[in-house]
Formats: structure tokens, sequence, C-alpha cells
């Protein structure tokens, strides 16, 4: 199962909910790789705090040229469409971080002095937190095209009953990347001006691209229904909301999980899976692990023990947007 | 030589977005009255939702260009499919009289480079600009206001954002405005790059949080780069004390000169519910601190900035 | 010696362009002959990246030796210290005003500390 975490815009809340997420499905027993797609300020590390195994680069191929050899004839420079070569009257120039590597030069020169070279462009690192798998890709300060190292990060993904994608913010090629090739798309948004916004724009992109999608709501205000009302014009289906409180703020600014230390947060994450299941495509989730995840959230509800505190729930909005759905009792019987 | 006509152009950014930076550079246009505006998040501009523009112009942009091969024309030799490095080419296009399958280009992976187009020996394969988005000039309360929209899904934000960024240049000159006050793109990719390119001073809005901290690291070595003066401003700074101390030494440590801190105040987002900067409608705490800023910053924007006044805190 | 103003139009009433890049049109200036040309620099101007980097290369293969523009960022920066191009770094006014201030001696050179600032 592979699930795209994206938001229209940064900073709402999106690396919380996909850390949180990852946290929620590996407690239940499930198999998880959280990856963080978010190449160009990738912090899903700073929550999960993973022990880092491998480090891997990730290179383009750039031209190299022999300045022995060079004709200084500019035909390297005519071909390329992004200005990455230039050539001077005494020698020709490689602008790496410009260049796309796309070989045209060293296609087109006549005397064979371009060669090319693995150029670094970024890192992908590959870890475990806990029982989560991690991957995670860093941009390179300066570089300009984060694609391929997306692509790179995504390739790096362990097998894992879910996957779950931290995707780039925004609805730029970056985050298509990241959404492309998904099996489910959770858009996370703040019911703010902005956020909205912002979340029309990104559900436009998913639409492009044909795949379900469900919608987090974080900072919920009490009463505030432009979100709700936003998502049913669209028809997609609130998945969860988690509400406005400073005590979510203050955790979240220590670097803390906030699913595992904010009180009523774990029944929040345990509910999200819960739609989950039913909205994500069946034949991408097997039956099995289906059943699994059901019993085992039924387990810790049940036992006050694993469960979440029961007193101290700070909030007064209301935990989800309708009312929670039970499973039936066919499925019930054959978890345990 | 005259200095009449320099122009400074001060870059908002934030590093991952929602940090408030939007709202910092709504009420900075309030108080400086008579900047232009540029709006340079061009994937999710938010800047005219608070500055209730009225469009003047409105013009489309064409991105780059993406190939697409006359199936008529293609014998399917299958050499550009060998040499496009972005496996953008497929054999599954429709096929013509002479052949049941063409090659086809799938235009959401094609990067433009051409070297189809140039190795195509039937010469079947043509580099098509994309409409990429629409660029638009209002007019707001409280100046000129450049912003464009990225048609969702179309790459090239960083040539949209150098756009954006001309226009606003033009028109300054044309309305003899000093300042630009431009609202940057989230990251550290290449629409935040085109942000930068000659940009006079970046103000990093931030907030106390773990990433907050650390997609600034990236901000500002990204700055530094481009040898860009920038100022730090932790926004919420009440949420978390000691991460704000932190990453106010962390970025006097990577030369940026540290400002005015703003808290945490409901009325920001009030604010941006009635569609209005926060310093327009409001004289709360956060409000305050963003005055102060103003007032902080404000001696510093008439004059290109020296390397001598890089380092240390301003004297205001 | 050869001389290039930045542009944005094409008499020498017209102002200074501030951008190197992105610039419309050079004023050539060839000292040796009293030649003035135009050279239009759409292509570069018009280029999703590196127009900084097209217009360095072109003038570096037009022989001109120094430049009086705005300011320059680091890659074409690099293209001109590489053909030792000199820039001097001008604030606005016409192009005339420019040239003239360069005759008098007025414009100094940018060095690698200035380079993107206006
Ligand atoms: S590989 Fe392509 S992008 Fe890179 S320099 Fe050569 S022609 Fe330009
Ligand atoms: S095409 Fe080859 S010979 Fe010609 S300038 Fe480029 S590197 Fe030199
Ligand atoms: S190179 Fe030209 S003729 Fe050959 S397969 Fe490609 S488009 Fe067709
Ligand atoms: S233009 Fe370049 S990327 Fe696009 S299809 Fe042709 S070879 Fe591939």
């Amino acid at each position: 199962m592979n699930l795209v975490i994206a938001s229209g815009k940064g900073g709402t809340g999106k690396t919380t909910v996909a850390t949180s997420l990852a946290v929620t499905l590996a407690r239940h027993g499930q198999t998880v790789a959280y990856v963080d797609c978010d190449v160009e300020t990738p912090n899903g590390h700073l929550f999960l705090k993973p022990m880092v195994t491998r480090e891997r680069p990730v290179e383009k191929l750039v031209p190299r040229v022999n300045q022995e050899t060079c004709l200084l004839c500019g035909l390297c420079a005519a071909v390329c469409r992004f200005n990455a070569i230039a050539c001077l009257p005494d020698q020709t120039l490689v602008y790496e971080e410009l260049c796309h590597g796309c070989g045209g030069c060293t296609r087109v020169c006549p005397v064979g002095a371009i060669t090319e070279a693995p150029h670094p462009v970024g890192v992908v690192k590959v870890g475990a937190a806990g029982a989560i798998q991690f991957v995670s890709g860093t941009l390179n300060v300066g570089e300009s095209t984060s694609p391929p190292v997306i692509r790179a990060t995504r390739q790096a993904a362990p097998a894992a009953d879910w996957t779950i994608l931290d995707a780039p913010p925004g609805t730029a090629c970056p985050m298509m990347e990241a959404v492309r090739g998904s099996d489910y798309v959770v858009l996370v948004t703040e019911p703010t001006p902005f956020g909205l916004h912002d979340l029309r724009l990104a559900l436009e992109v998913v639409k492009t691209f044909d795949l379900p999608c469900g919608v987090v709501v974080n900072r919920a205000q009490p009463g505030a229904t432009e979100a709700r009302d936003l998502c049913r014009q669209a028809r997609v289906r609130i998945l969860a909301e988690i509400p406005d409180a400073v005590a979510i703020a203050k955790e979240y600014s220590r670097g803390q999980l906030v699913v595992e230390t904010v009180p009523g947060l774990r029944e929040i994450f345990d509910q999200l899976c819960l739609r989950l299941l039913e909205e994500v495509p069946k034949e991408k989730c097997p039956h099995e692990m289906r059943q699994r995840l059901e019993a085992a959230i039924r387990a810790s509800s049940q036992s006050p023990a694993t469960g979440p505190p029961a007193a101290g729930d700070p909030f007064s909005t209301p935990r989800l947007a309708a009312p929670r759905q039970r499973e039936e009792p066919t499925r019930a019987a054959s978890a345990s | 030589m005259s200095d009449a006509a320099f122009i400074c152009e001060l870059v908002v950014m934030s590093g991952k977005g929602g940090t408030g930076k939007t709202s910092v550079t709504a009420s900075l246009a309030v108080l400086a009255g008579s900047a232009v505006l540029a709006d340079c998040d061009v994937d999710a501009s938010n800047l005219p939702l608070v500055l209730d523009p009225r469009e003047q112009r409105r013009e489309t942009f064409t991105g780059g260009v993406r190939a697409r091969i006359r199936r008529e024309d293609c014998t399917a030799c299958g050499q550009c499919k060998a040499l496009c490095r972005f496996d953008a080419i497929f054999f599954d296009g429709p096929g013509h009289g002479r052949l049941p399958h063409t090659y086809r280009v799938d235009s959401a992976a094609c990067e433009g480079c051409g070297v189809c187009h140039d190795v195509c020996p039937e010469h079947a394969i043509d580099l098509e600009p994309t409409e990429g988005g629409e660029w638009f000039v209002s007019e707001t309360r409280f100046g000129p206001l450049l912003h464009a929209r990225l048609r969702p899904g179309h790459g090239n934000s960083g040539r949209l954002v150098t756009l954006v960024r001309d226009q606003a240049r033009q028109v300054a000159e044309a309305a003899g405005r000093r300042l630009i006050l431009v609202d940057g793109p989230p990251g550290i990719g290449c629409p935040v790059i085109a942000s930068l390119t000659g940009a006079t001073r970046v103000l990093a809005v931030t907030e106390p949080t773990p990433s907050g901290e650390h997609d600034l690291e990236r901000l500002l070595a990204l700055a530094r780069h481009f040898s860009i003066p920038a100022w730090v401003c932790v926004n919420k700074h009440d949420l978390n004390a000691d991460m704000t101390l932190q990453i106010e030494r962390r970025a006097a440590a990577l030369g940026a000169t540290v400002t005015e801190r703003i808290p945490y105040d409901p009325a920001v987002t009030a604010a941006q519910r009635r569609g209005r900067p926060v310093v327009d409608v409001d004289h709360g705490p956060a409000a305050a601190a963003i005055r102060k800023l103003w007032e902080r910053v404000r001696p510093f924007l008439a004059d290109p900035p020296g390397p001598q006044l890089d380092t240390g805190r301003p004297a205001g | 010696m050869k001389l290039a103003i930045s542009t944005r139009g094409q008499d020498v009433n017209a102002p200074v362009d501030l951008h190197f890049g992105r610039t419309r049109f050079f004023r050539i200036v060839d000292f040796e002959t009293g030649a003035e040309t135009l050279l239009n620099n759409a292509r570069a101007a018009n280029a999703p990246q590196g127009a900084g980097i097209q217009t360095a290369q072109t003038l570096a293969r037009l022989g001109v030796q120094a430049v009086l523009t705005g300011g320059v960022g680091p890659n074409a920066w690099r293209i001109l210290q590489a053909a030792r191009i000199q820039v001097f770094s001008v604030r606005g006014g016409s192009v005339g005003q420019a040239l003239q201030s360069f005759r008098e001696g007025l414009l100094r050179p940018l060095t690698e500390k200035q380079v993107t600032y206006f």
C-alpha cells in the first residue's frame, strides 16, 4: 500500500500526520516504511529519530570537457537547452548545478572532448526508527532539480505493508513526482483561508492523476465548517480532524511525536487508520492485512493499559467529522 | 553616477511553509506604504488573499518546451527513445498506414532537453512550448501587486518566479518606488533560487520547532551561497523559548542578523480570515512586534548592502 | 577596447538595465573605431535558466572587455572572470550618462564580494 501524505503548502502538519500515522500503524503490528520525499526540507528524521545505517549519494551525469582536445567550436553550448555549458574564446565551462544530464552536448562534440562523470545532487539515507523502516532523501544546497532525488528516494524504499511517503509541499513538479504512481493520497490542510486555497490547488493535481484521496484537517477549529464545505463540494472525504491545541504545538516544537505524547491523539490516529482501510483501493490492501490491523486497533482501544490516557483530554472539538463506523461482526470474529 | 535608481528587493523566506511568512509580508506592505509587492510563491499564491487586489492586467506564461512526436512522420526507428535520458519516450503511440505503432512522448516526464528532436532522422519531433500558467498585475491599497498562478502540476516555477520579479522591478522603476517586497516560495529548490538570485536582502521567518531550525539552516546556507545578507525573525517564539534561543544562536553563527521576535497571537489567523494584513486591523502583540520589526529593518533598505554591514546586529 | 552596456532601449537615452542576464539589449561601443552597435539579447533573456551564462558567453565571444550593468550573479561572474571582462556597476540613469561616468573614470570595477549585489 503506497500512501502519499501531501499538502498544497508546507507547515500544515504534513510531517506530523505522516510520522504519527507511521508510528500508529507500526504499533498495531503492521510493517511500515516511512519515506521522506520532501527532499528540499526533509524533517521526518527530527521526529522519528532513526538510526541511519546506509547513505548513498544520488548522482547525475554531467559533462567534463577535456580542454586539451576541445576545439572551442561552441557546438555543445549551442545545443544545450539549459545553458549549462558555455564556450568561451579560450575554454569551455560546465555549470553542474544547471545541467540536467541529458547527454546532448556529449553527443554533438565533434572531437569527443566531452566525457560524462557523476556529480552528486543529493543523498538518500536508509535506516530504522524502532520497527519503522526509514528512508529519507536530501537535495544538496544549490542544486535546482529535486525530482531525480525524489525518484532515488522512492526506489530505496523497502517493501512493507504500508509505505508512507511524505511528499514535498506545493503542487509543482516535486510534489507530482512523489504522488505519481502511488495508491492513495492523503492531503493535509489547515482550515485557514491560505490553507483551503492551497488545498483546492492540491485537489486539482490529484485529480489529474486520477488517484483516490482523502483529507486530514489539522488545527481544526470548533465550529469552523469551511474545510468540510470544501471537501463536500469536491466530493472527498475528511479522514480525520486534529484539533487546534497549544499542547500539540508545544510538543511539536520540542521535537516530540505528538501521537505519543499528547493525550487523545492516539484515538484520532487509530480512527484515521480505520478510515483509510475503508478508503484505499481494495486490491492494494490484502484482506488478511486489513483484518490484522482492524483487530489490533480494536484490541488496543479495549485495553486501557495500552490505550490512550483517558483523563486530561484537552480538546473541546469533536474528534471526527462524522460518527465512527463500527466493524461488521463477521470480521471481528475471524480476527483474534 | 547617481543612486536615484537603487531599488531594494527584500525577499521574505521561510524554509518550510506555514511559518507566517505571508502574514508578515502583507503587514510589511502596509507599513512600507509605497512598496511594490511580488508574490513569488507561484505554486500557492497567498498574498492576494489578504490584500484585496483588483486585477489590472493578466498574461499567460509559456513554460519550457516539451517534445511531441508527429505520428505520421515517425518511422519507429527508436533512436529517440534510445537517447532520452528521462525515460519519457514509449513505444506505444498510435500507428498509421505503414506501422502498427509509433513512438510517443510522455510530456509529464519530458524535461525538454531536445536531444530527441536533434537526433530524429525524420525530423518528426517538435519542441512545443507549454502553457505554464498566468501572471497578473493588480492594484492594492498598499501598492501594485505582481502575482502568478502556475498551472497546478506544471514545472518551471523558477522561470515564472523570475518573470514576476522582473515585472515587479519594471513596475517599481516606472512608478519610482524604491522597495520591492517579495513573498518568497517555500523550500530551497529552483523557485527559491530564482527568488534569491540578484535580490538585495533576505528576511527569513521561522518557527521555534526542530523543522523550523533545520529548514532555516538550509535556507541560510543558500543565502550565503548567493552572498545575500539575511535577517532572521522567529515567529510564535513563545511556543518554545529554548528553541527560539537555539535558533537565534544558530542563525547568528551562520552569519545572519537576528531581529525582532513575533509572539503567538490568534489575531494573525483572525486577520487572515477577514482577508486583511494583521497590522491593518489589529494592535495586539503580533502586530506590535511586526511594527518593531519594520522599524528595525527599515533603515537598511535605502542603500545597497556593503560587505561591512553584513555582520552583527543593526544599530537600531 | 570594446565596452558593452546593458540597456532596455535602442538609443543612447534609454535607461541602463540593471539586470545583466535578462537585459533586452547591449549597446556595444568600440573605442578604437568609435563604432556603436546594438546587440539583441532576447534569446538569452528568455531562456528558462542560465540567462546570465549565455549572455556572458556571447559577450566573451564578441571580444568585449568591459561591461556596464547593475550587477552580475555568480554564474555569469565565473565566465566574465575567465574571459577577463571587467564589470562596472551602474546604479541607474541612461546609457549616455553611464558612458560619461565611465569616461570620466567615476566607475569602479566590481569585485568578487559584490557579485549579485545591485
Ligand atoms: S548534459 Fe545536457 S544539460 Fe548538461 S550540459 Fe550537456 S547539454 Fe547541457
Ligand atoms: S563541442 Fe566539443 S570541441 Fe566543441 S566546444 Fe564543446 S567540448 Fe569543445
Ligand atoms: S527518432 Fe523520430 S522516427 Fe525514430 S522513433 Fe523517434 S520519432 Fe520516430
Ligand atoms: S526532449 Fe529530452 S526529455 Fe523530452 S522526450 Fe526528448 S529526449 Fe526525452
